[in-house]
């Protein structure tokens, strides 16, 4: 399979602070590619710089190529960047509620791309844009080309949004956390209309989210980031049936519904000490000052990603050296 | 909005010194005046702490407050430029009586003197001979003061019927709203003409009518922080103490609600300067007094030959109006909530 | 359809909000016609030059005058529901007549300023928000700034000075040619000559207020998400600012520009005493000067009614504008 999009030493900087300092990582055709992360770990950044709309302050490092479809689109001049945009890639926004223009109309929003990018007359395209917006079950779609944002539940306008990105057969559509101002009853419905767009229309699905519930159900691979580092990386059955990293693991414990023998009862939520914003300004692994294994080395270099087999890549040497790396005998 | 004291109120903060002694058997200050009859005295105790915590805290956290706010005022450039402009405007007003002692509407020279002509006359004189430099100095006088004042006789009022409004609310609110709505229908300026026509030029109605076109401006704003603040925890707790309304208005939401009034307020400072010049330029101000307006409506007959007459005037007028919009800019700058919360 | 039914429900409502407003300006005005010194059988007396006290009371008796305060009140409201605002012995025609006459040439003069003030306000504003903190926005914020703080009606005079006395471009003063017999598009051009300094001169302080609204709004509606939504749909920047943020940010705008129409009224009175246009402002200077204040306050009711009437238009252009504003029943 060819790589829709191949991303290597991504490094996004502002003037006082490089939240990405070195990111490298693919997606596949097809294929739904899961970044995991509590906010501020750069995944939304990452997302942003994808598409070239990072804020003004934020630079990306002159070594950063991103290679879509092969061709490196990170010092693509603006207006050809547009031309990609919202054709070859799109995005979806976690807030389906300010995503939409409150004085346009849901048709209007959709047609927009339809006129913009595939050159459709005005009429040809609200025609379109009916069966975009039946495509994600905006039930009445005719009816409700006229109407307004506001006359729309979060759910709905969450729907509208993926219309919105998938008009013009995107070859990747990135999703950034998508369903989490949703309920979660309304989650599930719209991460199964993402995953079965995905199939028909064959686009690869960057997942932004930092709920592992979503992961383990949705993603064919999963890249954990911590402070713009990938620290680890596997397919979900491996990552979450033997997680390697100290902050996977913690991760993981943080997480107990994922793990189907427990019971609220059996013990206090656990949380990792710290906090992320800790990792600033560190020279060696960012997760050190709040890792409970963590050596001295640790904390004079980043410890390199490698490969553990079967796909799984893992950038901590004190749990990958021992024998048995299990979430258990780090005990968050 | 970031105010102070809105949390000091309802737990327990740390207290200021001079309030960790409510058990003193001295009435603290700000108790209630009433005394309380002895078997409850424990309980009025504890509202006098309370009172006391919320008063002093108050008052031990507002200077900090102000401080912080005329330090970001003071550091900013417009806002000093402004103040600059209006110290000279000030410093002139002050110096016209001793600069110029003889009445500024006095014949003093030939007229039509162009400035530079004649260094005893540096802006030259007009068509009757006037000094022009003097009716400049002494026309500060008057646009200072009717400006200020005007103001005062504006936020009183205005603030008053927006505190009433605000305060009170239910019909009393409905019916000031639709005075306030009445009042901003109506063309302030066309109203101020009538009113001055009515009432016979002179400084005094001049500035009385012009603070009462301008308070339904200070009424809406204040109505609407009075509702605001009106809902604050703090405000609960002073009417649980037992406190009149006219105590809780006057000493625990009106200093709350004062920042946007402030700013405000230099701002209409402004346009009553505007307003009185264009009234004596119609001639339909004081006769009896020089003003920048009178100047510019007199030289306005000499506009093709004379231009300057009208010129200088009018230039004085504009620095002095703008270092009022400069200074209002700068206090809001500095008083905004909204900026001040993202620092 | 539905629009349409939400807007005249809109237009509905506000002009129902409206009515006691009318009643409670058409009562000040009353009052404040019976506090103006002389009452009209003064005016007739000075007007014919001598009167006895049986004539005068002869008159007062004709006009209602000897009557209550409350018969009176109800006397004027009569004659305002028969559109009847008095009548004025110095024009020697009814005053209703004499402000309608005078109407139409306000309201062109507004109109045109409120527009270029709207245009070239709003337009400024979009330049700053898009430039916002470098050298153009500072620049144009000053420049704001100082169109804030000028007196119309000496910017009126500065600029006559210029283009006029020196340039010898435009006129002074008036409403157009005198004598010329030019038609269409040469007759339009002559009054346009005659239109742009008071215009000018009148819509300078509304440019400076629109501008620095207009960027503001713009800086906050740029930082919302649809902003961001409309970027990676991959339309260009014009797009983005035009179709996405200003709409948006016209809301604001709008909101002000209603508030300010009594102020350009106000503001009209003087800038058509400095060029002479025969407006309401130019009748009220006039009624004032020869006090005369049945018109005067003839003008003031009018012009108050006026305010009303075009806020009740801001209200359905808001309306318009806004989708999510809906008619409360």
């Amino acid at each position: 399979m060819a790589a829709v999009l191949d991303v290597r030493h991504l490094s996004i900087a502002f003037p006082r602070a490089t939240p990405v300092p070195d990111l490298s990582f693919t997606i596949e055709e097809g294929e739904t590619l899961a970044l995991v992360g509590e906010s501020g770990s750069g995944k939304s950044l990452t997302a942003l710089a994808l598409m070239r709309l990072l804020p003004r302050n934020a630079r990306l490092g002159e070594a950063s190529r991103i290679l879509f479809s092969g061709r490196n689109i990170a010092q693509l001049p603006e207006p050809e960047m547009r031309r990609l945009r919202g054709r070859d890639m799109a995005m979806i926004f976690q807030e389906p509620m300010t995503s939409l223009n409150p004085v346009m109309t849901v048709g209007r929003q959709v047609a927009e791309v339809l006129e913009l990018h595939e050159g459709l007359s005005r009429r040809a395209a609200r025609k379109r844009a009916t069966e975009l917006l039946d495509l994600v079950r905006i039930p009445e779609a005719h009816r409700r080309l006229d109407a307004y944002p506001h006359q729309f539940s979060g759910g709905q306008r969450q729907r509208v949004m993926i219309a919105v990105a998938i008009a013009a057969h995107p070859r990747l559509l990135i999703a950034d956390e998508p369903t989490t101002a949703l309920d979660v009853t309304i989650q599930a419905q719209i991460l199964e209309l993402l995953d079965q767009l995905r199939r028909d229309l064959s686009m690869a699905l960057l997942l932004i989210t930092h709920d592992l519930g979503v992961v383990a159900q949705w993603a064919d691979r999963v890249i954990a980031l911590y402070a713009g580092h990938k620290v680890e990386e596997a397919r979900p059955q491996l990552l979450f049936g033997t997680p390697a990293h100290p902050y996977t693991q913690g991760l993981l414990a943080a997480s107990p519904r994922l793990r189907a023998d427990y019971h609220y009862s059996d013990g206090p939520l656990i949380e990792i000490p710290g906090s992320i914003v800790s990792a600033v300004g560190e020279k060696g692994c960012p997760f050190a000052p709040r890792c409970p294994v963590a050596r001295a080395t640790c904390r004079t270099a980043m410890p390199p990603l490698l490969p553990q087999g079967d796909g799984h890549f893992v950038a901590c040497p004190v749990t990958t050296l021992r024998e048995a790396p299990h979430g258990h005998s780090v005990g968050l | 909005m970031s105010r102070p004291h809105l949390t000091l109120v309802s737990d327990g903060l740390t207290l200021p010194p001079e309030a960790d002694a409510p058990a003193s058997p001295a009435p603290a200050p700000a108790a209630p005046a009433k005394p309380a009859p002895a078997p409850l005295s424990a309980w009025s105790n504890v509202h006098a702490a309370d009172t006391i915590r919320a008063t002093s805290a108050q008052a031990q956290l507002a200077p900090p407050d102000s401080r912080r706010a005329l330090k970001a005022f003071l550091k900013n450039p417009t806002a000093v430029t402004g103040l600059v402009f209006l110290a000279l405007v000030v410093a002139a007003a002050l110096a016209a009586p001793v600069l110029y002692p003889d009445d500024p509407l006095a014949m003093v020279a030939r007229p039509l003197i162009w400035p530079g002509q004649d260094p005893d006359f540096p802006l030259g004189t007009d068509s009757l001979g006037r000094d022009v430099a003097a009716g400049l100095f002494h026309g500060a006088r008057v646009s200072l003061m009717v400006g200020l004042a005007a103001t005062a006789i504006g936020l009183a009022a205005g603030t008053l019927v927006g505190a009433l409004a605000g305060y009170f609310g239910g019909r009393l609110d409905a019916a000031l709203v639709r005075l306030i709505e009445i009042f901003q229908s109506i063309p302030s300026f066309i109203l101020l003409i009538v009113l001055v026509a009515i009432a016979q030029p002179t400084i005094a109605t001049i500035t009385v009518a012009i603070g009462l076109v301008t308070w339904p401006t200070i009424a809406r704003l204040a109505r609407a922080e009075f509702r605001a603040i009106r809902a604050k925890e703090f405000v609960a707790a002073a009417k649980s103490l037992g406190y009149g309304h006219t105590r809780i208005i006057l000493r625990e939401i009106l200093p709350n609600a004062l920042p946007p009034l402030i700013v405000t307020a230099s701002v209409m400072v402004a346009s009553a300067i505007l307003n009185e010049s264009a009234l004596s330029f119609m001639g339909m101000g004081d006769p009896n007094v020089v003003s920048w307006g009178s100047m510019i409506g007199a030289g306005r007959e000499l506009l093709r030959t004379a231009w300057f007459l009208t010129a200088l005037p009018g230039l004085v007028i504009v620095f002095t109006v703008l270092a009022l919009n400069l200074i209002g800019d700068g206090l809001n700058d500095a008083l905004n909530p909204r900026i001040s919360a993202e620092r | 359809m539905h629009q349409f039914l939400r807007l005249s429900r809109v237009l509905v409502r506000a002009l129902i909000h409206a009515v006691p407003t009318v009643i409670g300006i058409v009562i000040l005005d009353f009052f404040l016609l019976r506090l103006a010194p002389g009452d009209a059988a003064d005016v007739m007396a000075g007007e014919s030059g001598a009167a006895t006290e049986e004539t005068m009371a002869a008159l007062r008796s004709r006009f209602g005058l000897d009557l209550p305060a409350l018969d009176q009140l109800l006397a004027y409201l009569s004659n305002l529901a028969h559109f009847s605002l008095g009548y004025s012995p110095r024009y020697n025609m009814p005053v209703s007549d004499l402000i309608l006459q005078r109407l139409p040439s306000s309201l062109g003069l507004m109109g045109i300023s409120l527009v270029l003030a709207l245009v070239i306000g709003i337009a400024l504003g979009v330049v700053m928000a898009t430039q916002a903190g470098r050298w153009p926005d500072r620049l144009l914020s000053v420049l704001a700034l100082l169109f804030y703080s000028v007196p119309s009606f000496w910017i009126g005079l500065m600029l006559i000075v210029l283009f006029s006395v020196k340039l010898g471009w435009l006129p002074s003063g008036g409403a157009g040619s005198i004598g010329t017999d030019a038609t269409g598009l040469a007759a339009l051009l002559d009054q346009a000559r005659y239109m742009l300094l008071p215009a000018l001169s009148l819509s300078l302080f509304y440019v400076a207020i629109y501008a620095r609204l207009a960027r503001a709004a713009m800086l906050e509606v740029r930082s919302q998400d649809f902003i961001r939504t409309a970027r990676a749909k991959g339309l260009s920047p014009a797009a983005v600012t035009l179709r996405h943020a200003l709409r948006n940010a016209l809301l604001p705008v709008t909101t002000i520009a209603g508030v300010h129409l009594g102020g350009l009224m106000g503001g009209a009175v003087v800038v058509e005493t400095v060029y002479s246009w025969p407006g309401l402002g130019r009748l009220a200077y006039e009624a004032v000067m020869s006090r005369d204040f049945t018109v005067l306050l003839g003008v003031l009711l009018l012009s108050s009614v006026l305010v009303i009437l075009a806020n009740v238009v801001v209200d359905l252009l808001q309306a318009w504008l806004d989708p999510r504003i809906e008619a409360a029943s």
